[in-house]
């Protein structure tokens, strides 16, 4: 009966995008309800060829929902593979601009796949199948909404197929981290919504009286996310059929627009969810109650009452005026406060178990993350003081500031969860291998160190060459030459690229093993004489 | 309402009420007894069966 019900909404979807492809006003609008069909017909044969199977977990009211999360763990690790592939692809691009093939694969369809796969796919699943793991353990309840949660789940992956040939294909409104048109859009406000009510339903029917301050962080991350996409957004199709809209807001103010959306889902998607990650994952790993929960507490909010701000650092000498300039930027230097408390209370979680950090390597993978959290959220500020700013805006040190934040904290945190997660989830005793999970960890500490550093190098002679003039006033370079002395560091940044890929690598092997329920036979990370002392 | 209303209405207002919003939490956060209630709240993820 479900299948059939499924089925039927499938081949009603394939209907309209086979409107969509006869009547689409553009060729591009066109081309993209065509690969909207293929998936669907895709996800019709996969659904024909399975059977009813897929729903054994998700009927009854007994024990939590975990199916959606387990395809959530997988569809984080495959897309994370294919987001820092992508990466790794857009910077030999750039050190080497043969490698630009046209029109499909150049730098500027390429790099918006990059970012959107890493946030939005890598990101995005990691938080959807950790919040709806983390509500469902500290709340004592089963999701809310039944079959909602595999809706919200597939929902997503639809959103990300069509974002990311949307792209290769040349549909984009061209605002960044919101490249996707007007009916994706529209189609992710309404995965969005379902997830929020899923999310809510869950803490609502809660048999735990108080609500944990993880589940604040990740209701606080799905709400704002769902007000700024909603906002920034704003948009009037040219045609009810076609890819092109224009944006309600003009000139600066849509700049800002952007920038506010920008800036929080740095803020509200990238921070806010991923602290929520961290506040229940370190402590489980850790085996002991996080070190202030009344600093939580003040983190969360200073952090919620502080963070919407300061997106305008992001238009420092432009048009914009110059008090929401100074705005953005006294905004962001308080972050430092609430941003470092939250460090120091993740840090000081091990506190009496710092021995851990020596015999656990989920551990340590959680602990680089907390510190990659602190460098980011003190480089961040400080690159939002005007002086600064006037240094570093344009230059490749806000890539490489952007990739400390992402690599270290987000990527590093989300490791260690999916560590955590696996072998509770398939329902294996332990992790196929330890000594995997350490070469992993050192495989991409090296590959962030490597690609913050020489991004530091290369964005500051950038900054210093373009603002180089000589004695009549002239400009000593040209951008070209600027440009060329950047090829050494793009060559070393795509190496650094490559070993977090060739990391996560390790971690899809150590993973696949893990859930085929192999043990690698080896010898253990600590040995006897080392055991710390209860 | 126009675009002066709006800015004046939150450069004021707006700001006090945020402001003493954010001082109520904090100052609830720390309340007596706070401490005990806080304690509890942190052992959630910990006292799970399963």
């Amino acid at each position: 009966m479900k299948l059939t019900l499924q089925v039927i909404a499938l081949a009603i979807a394939a209907v309209v995008a086979l409107i969509g492809a006869a009547q689409g006003a553009d060729a591009l609008f066109r081309a993209h309800s065509w690969v909207l069909l293929l998936v669907l017909v895709l996800t019709a044969f996969f659904l024909l060829s399975r059977g009813q199977s897929r729903t054994v977990d998700s009927t009854g009211e007994v024990g939590y929902m975990d199916g959606p999360i387990r395809y959530g763990v997988v569809a984080t690790v495959f897309w994370g593979i294919v987001g820092f592939l992508v990466g790794v692809v857009i910077a030999s691009q750039l050190a080497f601009p043969a490698l630009n093939f046209e029109p499909y694969l150049n730098f500027g369809r390429v790099r918006p796949l990059h970012t959107s796969a890493v946030i939005f796919a890598f990101g995005g699943n990691a938080l959807l199948c950790t919040s709806f793991y983390v509500v469902q353990r500290t709340c004592r309840a089963r999701l809310f909404g039944g079959d909602a949660a595999w809706f919200v789940f597939w929902g997503y992956q639809l959103f990300i197929v069509l974002a990311a040939t949307g792209y290769l294909l040349g549909v984009t409104q061209s605002k960044e981290y919101a490249e996707p048109e007007w009916y994706v859009d529209l189609w992710l406000t309404i995965v969005w919504v379902v997830y929020l009510i899923v999310f809510l339903g869950t803490i609502l029917k809660r048999k735990e009286p108080h609500i944990y301050v993880a589940n604040w962080f990740y209701l606080a991350f799905i709400v704002t996310i769902a007000m700024l996409h909603v906002v920034n957004n704003l948009s009037l199709p040219v045609s009810f059929l076609g890819s092109v809209s224009y944006s309600a807001f003009a000139g600066v103010q849509d700049a800002l627009t952007q920038w506010w959306y920008g800036h929080n889902a740095v803020g509200f998607f990238l921070t806010a969810g991923f602290l929520g990650m961290m506040y229940y994952f370190m402590p489980k790993q850790a085996e002991r109650p996080v070190y202030s929960y009344r600093l939580s507490i003040i983190h969360f909010w200073a952090l919620i009452f502080l963070y919407i701000w300061a997106g305008p650092h992001h238009l420092h000498y432009t048009a914009l005026p110059d008090w929401a300039q100074t705005l953005g930027m006294v905004f962001s230097i308080m972050l430092w406060m609430p941003s470092w408390g939250g460090m120091i209370n993740g840090l000081m979680t091990l506190s009496g178990a710092w021995d851990k950090l020596r015999t656990d390597p989920i551990i340590r993978m959680m602990v680089i993350a907390v510190a990659f959290y602190g460098m980011s959220t003190f480089e961040g500020p400080m690159m939002s003081i005007k002086a600064v700013n006037s240094l570093s805006h344009y230059t490749d040190w806000t890539i490489g500031h952007v990739h400390s934040g992402a690599l270290g904290w987000v990527g590093m945190i989300t490791f260690g969860a999916i560590y955590f997660l696996v072998p509770r989830l398939w329902g294996r005793k332990q992790l196929y291998s330890l000594r995997l999970v350490n070469w992993h960890l050192w495989l991409a500490t090296l590959g962030i160190v490597v690609y913050a550093a020489v991004m530091w190098v290369s964005g500051i002679t950038q900054g210093l060459m373009w603002r180089e003039y000589d004695a009549e006033g002239f400009l000593v370079y040209s951008f070209a030459e600027s440009v060329q002395a950047m090829h050494p560091y793009f060559v070393i940044r795509t190496l650094g690229g490559l070993l977090y890929l060739i990391g996560a690598l390790v971690m899809a092997y150590n993973l696949v093993q893990t859930i085929r329920g192999r043990v690698r036979d080896e010898a253990p990370l600590v040995t006897a004489h080392a055991a710390p002392a209860e | 309402m126009d675009y002066e209303t709006v800015r004046h209405a939150a450069d004021s207002w707006g700001l006090v009420y945020l402001f003493v919003l954010f001082v109520g939490v904090i100052a609830y956060t720390f309340r007596p007894g706070g401490k005990k209630a806080a304690d509890d709240a942190a052992n959630i993820p910990l006292k799970e069966d399963k």
